[in-house]
């Protein structure tokens, strides 16, 4: 198996496995951000270049460095590669560098825009970009178009990382939206403002990664700190019926896909990715339709972990949590599976 | 150092006309090469010729082709990259309305070559009337068994289509072309696989320049070895230069590769020096991307030398105070020229055209843009200079495909060069509307 290098920590992978992929397994902070890739997705990543790294040696057989920055989730690790992410100044200025590009016409309307919380690019922004703008000119805005009763298309977000149109392509049956024009006013659009219908076409929003795509449920109900995670499934015939429900009191104001800690959609037990229907996302909002399994586990996006609980919920035992009724915060305690009454949780 | 090979027969009347063309020789390298050769021969003599591409990037040719992988049971293609894009640049025109046979000639030979049954001629859609000339073509050769079936009896088939862009710059970048050759958007894949292994409908894909693939047959009829006699150094045989601006004769030329600059600006042979005897200021020597040069040192190389014609000599020095050969587009200009204003253009082009795929060139090259305007309106400030600086190497080398260093690279060179002009435009904007020669379009 290759042997690499990241930021001076070396991990054995299988053939294959992208840089990005190998620094994942390693976790911690040397993972390069992506907003593009999305792991279940295929063709997926390589369009946004926040993800790149300096390869300084390409493998053992060439240990030429590798010319220009490399795009780590679409560039498969060789045995004895030696890659920097940020352990490199330089490196770290280029993404800088990226991430302003993807600020300068993205429109600083976060209080007002539902991703707020659960935004790749906020994050991307907090961990990785300047305090301030150097862009002085009108920010770039696109005339607003309706792509159908469910789905919320908000353009001027949009970072063009093509992963709805990936996920039209590879889940549903008959794509009919991708990406029109070129260049800097390139936008994602349905064919002559064709409404997009199909059962699976809400799994685009769960892979926006900022707010363009959101959900016309959901839309201005809450902020998303506010509400909170429980896993539940029900049987459903379309998909694989495992969800995540977003609680305000005892209101499910939103139905999710599962998504890790990288913010991609979970496999399912099976190895199936659980992209869900649209049936379970948008008409499913009662209580009454799931069975609960249990609060989620959200550990990467900060706003929303805070005002909750600690990590580890996976793992409490469902006895304990009985016995306590419900879970205060800052308490870790273990949770096994099973059937929960979501009214003890969060209280 | 006047050698002809592609353009030895273009003052012949009617000679984009079969019979004309084979009249003076045409095809009979053709009909020798499926007579007495065969392809790993044709393949040794490219690679012998030491033949570089001749759309930019100046890769050697035979290195190229022996990259083809070679699976059982795949078909390989011939893509002839006829989409000439970069600004400045327009020999291929010139060569396709002329002698059109000598690219299909071309094209029959290296897919003999590289084992390809079938071949495409991508050209960009302002050329609708160049693709109309090669229909034509196509068709007589095929009426005269030089297309089809068993070509000329020699058990080789072969098929040669034309394919018509819509008109985009980055349809130019190899792998945009082939998404659009095969109907899609036209945006660039994301290397690797390279086309070698996986390019048109995911099978082995060569994509050549079309001067790349006329200059096959010339090398087949003299033998690789006579070839690479011909020019200087690495650089061998002769190029087509794409000579534009502000000189007495602009026209596309053949040269020999090393003929001096300073002999191709002021000889009557080729631009016949600069218009109205004026000084000549700047030139960009291989098509608006390559970094635009003063007149000192595109006259003579940092060390003094002069400066050549050839892939090594533009390009001694590096960035700091060299260039490239590019795609043999010279654009010179004269001494009136605003290159700020020169450079806005350039900008404004590449905005345009920036396939708006990946980030850094999709956001960063309209940003340059607005800035540029922004001085030439008469409201830049120093800062503005520096902040293009910055913004250009933050685009620089982070894309997917060369459209990035495209952008990027003007700018760059402008700044490194002629910095002193940009400050003037800061200093004092009430001078702005006082420069009237931006072009010189008309004398």
């Amino acid at each position: 198996m290759p042997l690499v290098t990241i930021d001076d920590i070396q991990i054995e992978v299988p053939e294959g496995t992208t840089i990005l992929e190998a620094a994942r397994k390693i976790g911690g902070d040397i993972v390069p951000p992506a907003m593009c890739f999305h792991s279940k997705l295929k063709t997926s990543g390589g369009y946004c270049r926040t993800c790149i790294v300096k390869v300084e040696q390409g493998s053992a057989k060439d240990p030429r460095p590798m010319p220009k920055p490399v795009a780590s989730c679409r560039t498969n690790v060789m045995d004895g590669m030696v890659v920097r992410n940020i352990t490199s100044p330089e490196n770290l200025e280029a993404r800088a560098g990226v991430v302003e590009m993807l600020l300068i016409n993205h429109p600083l309307d976060c209080p007002v825009c539902d991703q707020a919380g659960e935004c790749h690019l906020q994050d991307l922004g907090y961990e990785h970009g300047k305090e301030a703008t150097r862009f002085e000119f009108a920010r770039r805005e696109f005339e607003p178009s309706d792509i159908g009763e469910h789905i919320k298309l908000h353009m001027n977000r949009c970072i063009l990382c093509y992963r709805c149109v990936k996920v039209a392509d590879q889940i549903t049956d008959g794509r009919c939206h991708g990406v029109i024009n070129r260049g800097e006013v390139a936008e994602i659009s349905t064919y002559i403002e064709k409404a997009i219908d199909n059962d699976f076409s809400g799994n685009v929003i769960d892979v926006c990664p900022v707010g363009a795509l959101t959900d016309k449920t959901f839309r201005f109900k809450s902020r998303v700190w506010f509400t909170k995670p429980v896993d539940a499934h029900r049987n459903c015939t379309k998909c694989c019926g495992n969800v995540r429900l977003w609680y305000q009191g005892e209101e499910v104001l939103r139905v999710t896909a599962r998504k890790d800690q990288w913010g991609e959609v979970e496999d399912n037990v099976d190895g199936s990715t659980a992209w869900i229907c649209n049936e379970c996302r948008f008409d499913k909002k009662n209580t009454s339709d799931w069975t609960i399994e249990g609060p989620s586990k959200i550990d990467r996006h900060s706003v929303i972990s805070a005002n909750h609980y600690e990590t580890n919920l996976r793992n409490i035992k469902a006895d304990t949590l009985k016995m306590l009724g419900s879970v205060p915060h800052g308490v870790k305690v273990e949770l096994g599976t099973g059937a929960l009454d979501p009214n003890n949780l969060h209280k | 150092m006047s050698k002809k090979l592609l353009l030895k027969n273009d003052h012949i009347h009617n000679i984009h006309e079969l019979s004309v063309y084979r009249q003076n020789g045409g095809y009979s390298v053709l009909e020798n090469t499926l007579k007495i050769s065969n392809p790993e021969n044709v393949l040794e003599e490219v690679k012998k010729s030491g033949l570089r591409g001749r759309g930019g990037a100046g890769f050697p040719t035979g290195l190229k082709w022996s990259f083809l992988a070679r699976p059982e049971g795949v078909p390989r293609y011939l893509v002839c990259n006829a989409d000439e894009s970069e600004p400045g640049t327009f020999k291929d025109r010139y060569l396709m309305e002329r002698i059109p046979h000598l690219l299909i000639e071309g094209m029959i030979l290296s897919s003999f070559a590289l084992g390809a049954k079938t071949s495409y001629i991508y050209i960009r859609g302002e050329y609708f009337y160049v693709a109309r000339i090669l229909e034509t073509a196509i068709a007589e050769a095929y009426a005269a068994g030089l297309l089809g079936k068993n070509i000329m009896g020699s058990g080789f088939d072969h098929d040669c289509y034309v394919q018509v862009g819509a008109g985009a710059y980055i349809c130019g970048e190899e792998t945009a072309l082939l998404e659009s050759l095969e109907g899609k958007r036209g945006n660039p894949r994301i290397k690797p696989p390279f086309p070698a292994v996986a390019g048109l409908y995911g099978c082995p894909t060569v994509v050549n320049n079309v001067e790349t693939i006329a200059a096959v047959v010339p090398i087949l009829e003299l033998g690789g070895d006579e070839y690479a006699k011909i020019g200087i150094g690495k650089s061998t045989g002769t190029k087509l230069i794409s000579a534009s601006g502000h000189i007495n004769k602009p026209g596309v030329y053949e040269i020999e590769l090393g003929v001096p600059v300073e002999e191709f600006i002021y000889s009557e042979k080729y631009c016949g020096g600069i218009r109205g005897g004026r000084k000549l200021k700047a030139v960009v020597a291989g098509g608006s991307s390559v970094p635009i040069l003063p007149a000192e040192l595109i006259l003579k190389t940092a060390n003094g030398e002069p400066r050549l014609m050839s892939y090594e000599s533009l390009g001694d020095g590096g960035f700091a105070t060299g260039t490239m050969l590019g795609s043999g587009g010279f654009i010179v200009m004269d001494e009136d020229t605003s290159i700020v204003k020169n450079l806005y253009t350039f900008a404004r082009f590449y905005h345009h055209e920036s396939c708006g795929q990946c980030s850094p060139c999709r956001e960063g090259t309209g940003w340059m843009e607005k800035i540029l305007h922004k001085i030439l309106e008469g409201h830049g400030t120093i800062q503005d200079i520096d902040l293009l600086w910055d913004i250009q190497s933050k685009i620089e080398g982070k894309t997917i495909c060369p459209l990035g260093e495209a952008a990027a690279w003007p700018v760059a060179a402008a700044i490194r060069h002629f910095r002193n002009e940009f400050e003037s435009y800061v200093q004092n904007p009430e001078n702005i509307k006082d420069i009237k020669h931006y072009y010189r379009l008309q004398n």
